[in-house]
């Protein structure tokens, strides 16, 4: 079990109101992913749940109960720290075995899960290393392996890939998300990497200066932004803003395309510009598009073999059933 | 560095340094290796030739030897132990965010910038005095009899002294260890159930073990030789008598030169032996 409910709580550091009142349900075994721009409350939040910071107002429940003055220790919960945290004088079964040992389990049981624990984590040939001796992502399973030891009710992590070189990182998140499935057990995860959101998350939890933008599936949030926010913070490439007299034509204020949804071409299309760059990634190319009379830039996707280079003019048709409208205040039109 | 010519040119400048060190250490090293193997007596006819190993016999054998070695154990363990401990203490508290940390810094600081001499009377005279001490006032407050601090506690006096000198060189290395301290691996024993006293066990202590070695083994050193804060106080007296106090008595009371020097030898081997442990464990804690 591991139902976490977040009634009105809110957080000031002093006179700084870093969350204002914010209500949010984390469902049993769901993967929560607090995604938002550096500075934007999403590690304060984490900490608030795991009872590192008090909570100025409002109540957290986990399974029911109220947690909201428990000890960190108390509300079963183990969490992956962006830099591990892991203790440097211990061997990583030590390491692994202290949240047990602190419990007082007795010495066989604590044996049994440690085996365990360092079995599904790839572990068991390092047990007898210092985190010194280990890489940054035998680390990581380190630390995971501290956490599912306890077998909490939920696993919060802290930024835990941000240290990882790109390609570990890829591996770990997979990694993460079939722990995940194996162990169906509530996870919270806080990331300011997008991808990292959109493919681990049942739930996104989008946060800007301490406020939820918007809470919902990563398809929910990519299909219908509830705001411009939203709208550029899920998707890479960003998506297109579009203002003025062509957003008129459309009712709205701004108007949103993705670049997945414009269509390129060297002869005809409704739009057009020059190309200022290319990004050839094999698979995709992305074109930033100068002088198009619309926005500054525009950023298209294209096929990986269309092959427009610096300079060219291009012509771009976007997908009419793709735009997404907003309002003078930023919020999504209907 | 890569060139011969850059190469010579830095053996050139570093030899000034280089010779008055070893000048200033070798000089009165080989003095006292020659003296001690001498019959050497300024006031009873000068030197009177070779002695052999006479002197190192003796020095050993003396009576005084072996009260002294305990004398100065019992102070170099107790004050090791009060500054280490309060030290650990000290550098917690100061590692607190709290208004004015920087002036209690300085103020924690202050007594190892008072010299040993000085910090000596000071105590002997404004503190353990058993007419106008600050401990016979506050002992007088309370309708006791004052005690004679030096006289009937002469040990724990010296020890508080000392500690009192050293707390701050202790505090200082290990306040800037426990800074040093990542504090999400606190709060993620905090989070794995480690209450605040298993906590302070099983990280904080672990984490300061390398800066109390060091803190130890240098005061090992220094606090085998004090002299001052003896010299001013009990001179001596009441069973403090110490190996650096016995050789300087050997020395300058007996007038036997080559006596002490013998002694003096002894404790250059005592001092080394320490060092030896001290490099090792500095050293690894430069390669790491």
């Amino acid at each position: 079990m591991g139902r976490i409910v977040l009634d009105k709580v809110s957080k000031r550091f002093g006179d700084v109101e870093v969350i204002p009142p914010i209500d949010l349900v984390i469902e049993d075994g769901e993967f929560a992913v607090f995604v938002g721009p550096s500075g934007c409350g999403k590690s304060t939040l984490l900490r608030l749940i795991a009872g590192l910071e008090d909570v100025t107002s409002g109540q957290i429940r986990i399974d029911g109960n109220d947690a909201t003055n428990l000890a960190p220790a108390q509300r079963r919960l183990a969490m992956v720290f962006q830099s591990y945290a892991l203790y440097p004088h211990m061997t990583v079964r030590k390491n692994i075995a202290f949240p047990l040992r602190m419990a007082k389990l007795d010495k066989a049981e604590i044996d049994k899960r440690v085996a365990n624990a360092a079995a599904v984590l790839n572990l068991t040939d390092y047990l007898d290393r210092r985190p010194g001796q280990l890489s940054g992502g035998q680390r990581q399973r380190v630390a995971i392996g501290r956490a599912i030891v306890r077998e909490p009710a939920a696993f919060l992590f802290d930024e835990p890939l941000s240290n990882l070189d790109a390609a570990l990182r890829v591996g770990m998140r997979l990694e993460i998300s079939e722990l995940h499935k194996r162990l169906a057990t509530t996870m919270v995860y806080v990331t300011h990497d997008q991808v990292e959101a959109m493919t681990m998350a049942d739930k996104i939890v989008v946060l800007r200066a301490g406020h939820i933008e918007q809470v919902g599936s990563p398809l929910e949030l990519y299909r219908t932004p509830r705001n411009i926010f939203v709208a550029g913070f899920i998707g890479s490439p960003r998506m297109n803003f579009i203002e003025g007299a062509e957003a008129a034509k459309h009712g709205a204020h701004t108007i949103g395309i993705r670049p997945e949804h414009i269509a390129v071409s060297s002869e005809a299309g409704p739009w057009s510009g020059v190309v200022a760059v290319s990004e050839h990634l094999g698979s995709d190319t992305f074109f930033h598009i100068h002088d198009s009379g619309l926005a500054e830039t525009l950023t298209v996707r294209a096929d990986g073999e269309v092959g427009f280079r610096h300079g060219d003019r291009v012509y771009l048709t976007p997908r009419d059933d793709q735009f997404h409208r907003f309002d003078a205040k930023g919020l999504r039109i209907e | 560095m890569a060139t011969k010519a850059s190469r010579s040119a830095a053996r050139v400048m570093m030899a000034p340094a280089v010779i008055l060190l070893l000048g200033w250490m070798l000089v009165p090293l080989i003095m006292t290796l020659w003296f001690s193997f001498r019959n050497y007596q300024p006031l009873r006819g000068g030197d009177l030739g070779f002695a052999g190993f006479d002197n190192y016999i003796r020095f050993v054998t003396s009576s005084a030897f072996w009260p002294a070695v305990v004398a100065t154990l019992v102070i170099v363990v107790g004050a090791l132990a009060i500054t280490v401990m309060l030290g650990v203490l000290l550098a917690i508290l100061l590692d607190q965010p709290m208004w004015g940390q920087g002036v209690v810094r300085i103020l924690v600081i202050a007594p190892f910038f008072v010299m040993p001499t000085v910090s000596g009377l000071l105590w002997k005279n404004m503190f353990l005095d058993s007419v106008n001490g600050l401990f016979a006032h506050l002992w007088k407050f309370f309708g006791a009899t004052p005690v004679e601090w030096l006289i009937e506690n002469p040990f724990l006096s010296i020890i508080v002294i000392v500690s009192w000198q050293w707390l701050p060189f202790a505090t200082l290395i290990l306040l800037t260890a426990i800074q040093s301290l990542d504090s999400e691996q606190l709060e993620a024993a905090e989070m794995d159930g480690a209450p605040v006293l298993k906590r302070f066990w099983h990280i904080v202590i672990p984490h300061l073990s390398r800066a109390i070695t060091v803190v130890i083994l240098i005061e090992t050193i220094f606090l085998l030789s004090i002299f001052a804060e003896i010299f001013v106080t009990t001179a001596g007296a009441f069973g403090t008598k110490t190996l650096t106090y016995l050789i300087f008595q050997r020395v300058l009371e007996s007038q036997n030169v080559g006596l002490g020097s013998a002694g003096g030898v002894y404790a250059i081997i005592l001092a080394n032996i320490v060092a030896i442990f001290l490099m090792r464990i500095v050293g690894k804690n430069l390669d790491a």
